[in-house]
């Protein structure tokens, strides 16, 4: 293509409004979070402009730091279900017959656009102690009384799972369906068995899906308030509902930040991983 | 693996995703209030929903919201993906980084951020600052969905445009934009749907003053399972469905 004229008044206006734009609102906020970790609580204002690393010690008090671990524990439990889960499913999907492929992602890109909140509730209708899954149980003579499904670790399992389980498909559909299927010919031809097929073909070529799949599981596990809210009673805290409570209730905004800045920490540890595999993989095509 | 298994791992899973969504959609049409059984069909949680004028204000609210919202990030992503596709300039790759970077950001670091941003420049929380927020995170998904349907498009057309003497601005209003059409409208539906169904960033930017309709509904869940909330959310879903289906729709059909 040849390059357009730079000096263009549309060009020039264009970047100008969404480099703007993207300062305003997602640069400086994020370095305001940033810089608002490492400050000290203000008594008339939010903060006070005194340098500190307090909030980042009270991660470390026994109270939050249990909090912070059980928070971290249940979106490492989300994101292996959703993963165990989610990879045979993408796998079956990108392998489906051309026909019917497209209704079948289509299915998966409906709940991954269905607002999470309304998914959750439906889960609470479920797992009720007179909802539909006591209620077969009970019918199938499986158990005498209803269990009390609701307001456990279970069901805030159950309910990130069922929220964030498209968002860890989608990805992984995507690579799976870029995969060059002659390698997998080449692969068998050369004698490889079914191990070294996943092991050294397929696991190393969707592996940036399933980085980015985790992410998008991973960071939201962490977040999403309400889930806890509605399926786990008042004893299950996320991270989410910790920076919640910092800037709504407690009014501690640096702590609420430093908490923040873990998220982003977690997220930047992502990227890095993706940026590493994708440009690994690059080199490796490079030099065939 | 048999195909019997494959099927049945697949309808699994399907079932798994479908069947809550189904039960609750059934449920708003039952015709008793707490029992678990069939007692016969009604309308009745819908009409109640109808004559709630609190309720309908907070609707209306979230629909100009999310009007608004829908159409200025709609302008503001076409304008993104155009530039990004058609203009080689210092920091595209940053650029280009940073779109990503907005979508996989999870939703609280927005949200607490730009409460941050909106209390240092003493903004009243309310209606402005809600839509300054829903543009910001629908922006990136209008732009990259339109950069989608730029990839592998014919430059020949834009290059015709410009030897036949047209500027940039009559290139991109006469001849990228008709092309590009199904995609921004793709787009604007997805930000619609993205904006009426955002809980944890509005969660921080919202006032008293405008209240909308995912948190009223948060607020209402919290409370407890009732029939006219299954009615309620029943009705979002529907919204949502008939949004990500045309938007799939307009998305399928290949640029000519």
């Amino acid at each position: 293509m040849r390059p357009a004229p730079r000096g263009s008044l549309f060009r020039n206006a264009t970047l100008a409004v969404i480099w703007l734009w993207l300062l305003v609102f997602v640069l400086a906020p994020t370095a305001m979070v940033a810089v608002a970790s490492l400050l000290e609580r203000g008594t008339d204002q939010f903060v006070t402009a005194a340098f500190s690393l307090e909030s980042f010690a009270r991660l470390f008090d026994p109270l939050y730091f249990q909090v912070f671990w059980n928070s971290i524990y249940l979106a490492g439990v989300t994101t292996g279900l959703c993963l165990l889960a989610g990879y045979p499913f993408a796998w079956l999907i990108a392998r489906a017959p051309g026909r019917i492929r497209p209704l079948l992602l289509l299915l998966v890109i409906v709940p991954f656009w269905t607002s999470s909140l309304i998914r959750t509730y439906a889960m609470v209708i479920i797992l009720k102690a007179n909802g539909l899954l006591n209620g077969l149980l009970l019918w199938f003579g499986a158990i005498d009384q209803p269990l009390m499904l609701l307001y456990t670790e279970a069901a805030v399992i159950a309910g990130l799972v069922y929220s964030l389980l498209p968002f860890m498909i989608l990805p992984l559909y995507a690579a799976m369906e870029r995969l060059d299927l002659r390698l997998l010919e080449a692969a068998r031809d050369l004698g490889a068995g079914r191990t070294a097929l996943f092991l050294r073909v397929v696991f190393p070529l969707t592996l940036p899906g399933m980085i980015a799949g985790c992410m998008l599981v991973f960071l939201p596990a962490l977040g999403l308030f309400y889930i806890p809210d509605l399926l786990g009673g008042a004893k299950i805290l996320l991270l989410g509902n910790l920076i919640k409570d910092q800037f709504l209730a407690a009014r501690d905004w640096p702590f609420g930040s430093a908490v923040s800045v873990v998220l982003l920490l977690f997220m930047a540890l992502f990227l890095l991983a993706l940026v590493y595999v994708r440009r690994r993989r690059a080199d490796a095509e490079a030099a065939l | 693996m048999n195909r019997w298994l494959k099927g049945s791992y697949l309808g699994l899973v399907y079932l798994f995703f479908y069947l809550p969504i189904g039960v609750l959609a059934v449920f708003s049409f039952n015709d008793s209030k707490y029992r678990l059984t069939w007692q016969g069909f009604t309308w009745r949680w819908y009409e109640s929903l109808l004559a709630n004028e609190e309720l309908l204000q907070v609707a209306l609210n979230s629909v100009l919201l999310a009007l608004v919202s829908a159409t200025l990030a709609t302008l503001l992503g076409t304008l993104t993906a155009v530039t990004l596709y058609r203009y080689r300039f210092f920091g595209k790759k940053l650029l280009f980084g940073l779109l990503y970077v907005v979508i996989l950001s999870p939703d609280i670091v927005m949200g607490i951020s730009l409460l941050i941003l909106f209390v240092s420049l003493q903004l009243p929380l309310g209606f402005w600052t809600l839509l300054l927020a829903h543009i910001t995170f629908c922006l990136p998904f209008v732009a990259v969905t339109v950069y989608g349907r730029l990839s592998g498009f014919d430059d020949t057309l834009t290059e015709a445009a410009r030897d036949l003497g047209a500027s940039e601005w009559v290139t991109f209003r006469r001849v990228l934009l008709p092309l590009l059409m199904p995609a921004v409208i793709a787009g604007w539906l997805l930000s619609f749907t993205l904006s009426m169904d955002d809980v944890i960033i509005s969660y921080f930017v919202t006032g008293p003053t405008f209240e909308i309709l995912p948190l009223k509904i948060y607020s209402m869940v919290r409370i407890g399972v009732k029939p006219e909330v299954n009615a309620l959310c029943t009705l979002m879903l529907g919204i949502t469905l008939i949004m990500v289906l045309a938007a799939h729709f307009l998305l399928r059909e290949q640029p000519t």
